[in-house]
């Protein structure tokens, strides 16, 4: 009876050193492999045009639904944030409330999630179904690094596009909380812009805005990357690997987000 | 897809992207404000109670926006708030200039006013302004007016007494 309950234990105990131990196992790896990728940048930008057509893939084509997504959130933005504000009287301030919400938080948050779903699930899978199908392999039997000529590329292909498609939909967004607020609504236009401009600083908000979105693009790209170079080489494992990816990368996100915002919004602005 | 395609579209996109980040900082942020870049002088001035003066808060002189406030402090000698503000060099003051804390509406945000005085000379880098004026605390009116309609209350409300 006892010594059930002790064999119980240990069996508990040892699984989970086991789970430990393989995930600080797989987060050394992933830390190697992305040094190894950092250590190949120069062949990604020696060969441009394979990072440029990485740009093509995940940026160019991630186009219609950041614009898309964006404008909506705006549109969303303005009306609810017109709701609120007017109870107050303060329904001017709304160029203020969506360009902050927008800038800060949701066009880096926001288009980094899509990113993640939209670029770096394709990654992920392309570059799985390369090593199941024995791509990675063949290239190292004719002497070429597939971190150098797949993985790099990639890598730096996303890192690249994330900030420009963060930037896209903040000012998509704002468009669209412009297009609500003042042509919809009927707040006036001036008040719009000018109490946008007054409160919106450039290096605390929007320069913010442009160093979080290239952190999420730094890991939502070594995440896909990653996740890709270690899938098992089956159908399943591919698959698996995707998933992980999207929830992977959309947890650091968040979690990446808060400690961001932590370090660059409540340092600064003490009374 | 051919290279030639793919390279028009990947430019098209990265100056779709700065032209992004062009409207943020040009439209929605304040390029041409006096955080960043242009040439601005510093001056500093003690009150007794700032409010809820921020950093980064507007500094005007007859509704204009001249400067901004850049830093504030606390005295531990004199226990009063030292603010520091910066003020583009196109705007020259007086030595004599009297700062106030004032609120623009009545639940809005609280900035720095500036009234000019009359003195010749003209302020320099540096400069404290010796003439500030505090903001006024909601709470110490609202105290003053119950007392002065206690005070004036008293000889009414004896009256009939009489």
């Amino acid at each position: 009876m006892l010594s059930s309950a002790v064999t119980g234990i240990a069996d508990g105990l040892r699984r989970l050193g086991a789970a430990s131990i393989a995930s600080v196992a797989k987060l050394g790896y992933a830390a190697r492999f992305g040094i190894a990728v950092f250590q190949h940048t120069p062949a990604a930008f020696g060969r441009l045009h394979l990072t440029v057509r990485e740009i093509y893939f995940a940026g160019v084509l991630s186009l219609i639904i950041i614009a898309v997504s964006g404008m909506f959130v705006g549109m969303v933005l303005a009306l609810q944030g017109y709701e609120t504000l007017q109870r107050f009287g303060a329904s001017e301030s709304l160029g203020v409330l969506v360009a902050l919400s927008l800038v800060r938080e949701l066009g880096p948050v926001v288009a980094g999630l899509l990113f993640a779903s939209r670029a770096g699930s394709a990654i992920t899978a392309e570059i799985g179904l390369m090593k199941a199908t024995e791509q990675l392999s063949a290239m190292e039997m004719m002497a070429v690094d597939p971190v150098a000529r797949v993985v790099a590329p990639r890598f730096w292909g996303g890192v690249l596009s994330m900030p420009l498609l963060a930037a896209l939909f903040s000012a998509m967004g704002i468009f669209g909380g412009y297009v609500v607020g003042v042509q919809l609504i009927g707040v006036d236009a001036g008040a719009f812009w000018s109490q946008m401009q007054a409160a919106v600083d450039l290096r605390n908000d929007i320069l913010n805005g442009v160093i979080k979105s290239l952190v999420f693009g730094v890991a939502v790209t070594w995440i896909a990357v990653f996740e890709g170079y270690d899938a098992p080489p089956t159908a399943e494992g591919v698959s698996r690997a995707t998933t992980r990816t999207v929830v992977t990368s959309s947890l650091a996100i968040l979690f990446l987000d808060f400690i961001l915002t932590a370090l660059m919004f409540t340092g600064g602005t003490h009374q | 897809m051919n290279r030639s395609t793919i390279d028009l579209w990947v430019g098209v996109f990265v100056v779709a992207g700065i032209a992004g980040l062009l409207f943020l900082a040009l439209k929605v942020g304040n390029l041409a404000s006096f955080s960043s870049g242009s040439q601005t002088y510093q001056v500093q001035a003690k009150f007794a109670n700032i409010g809820g003066l921020k950093v980064r808060g507007p500094v005007k002189s007859a509704g204009v926006v001249v400067g901004r406030v850049t830093d504030i402090r606390f005295d531990n000698e004199s226990y009063e708030a030292i603010v520091t503000i910066n003020l583009g060099v196109d705007y020259q003051f007086p030595r004599d200039t009297t700062a106030k804390i004032l609120t623009s509406g009545i639940l809005g945000e609280q900035y720095v006013g500036l009234e000019a005085g009359g003195d010749g000379v003209m302020l320099k880098n540096g400069d404290r302004l010796r003439l500030t004026q505090s903001a006024v605390v909601l709470e110490n009116l609202i105290s003053q007016f119950l007392f002065n309609k206690a005070a004036e209350g008293k000889p009414e409300a004896r009256e009939p007494a009489k």
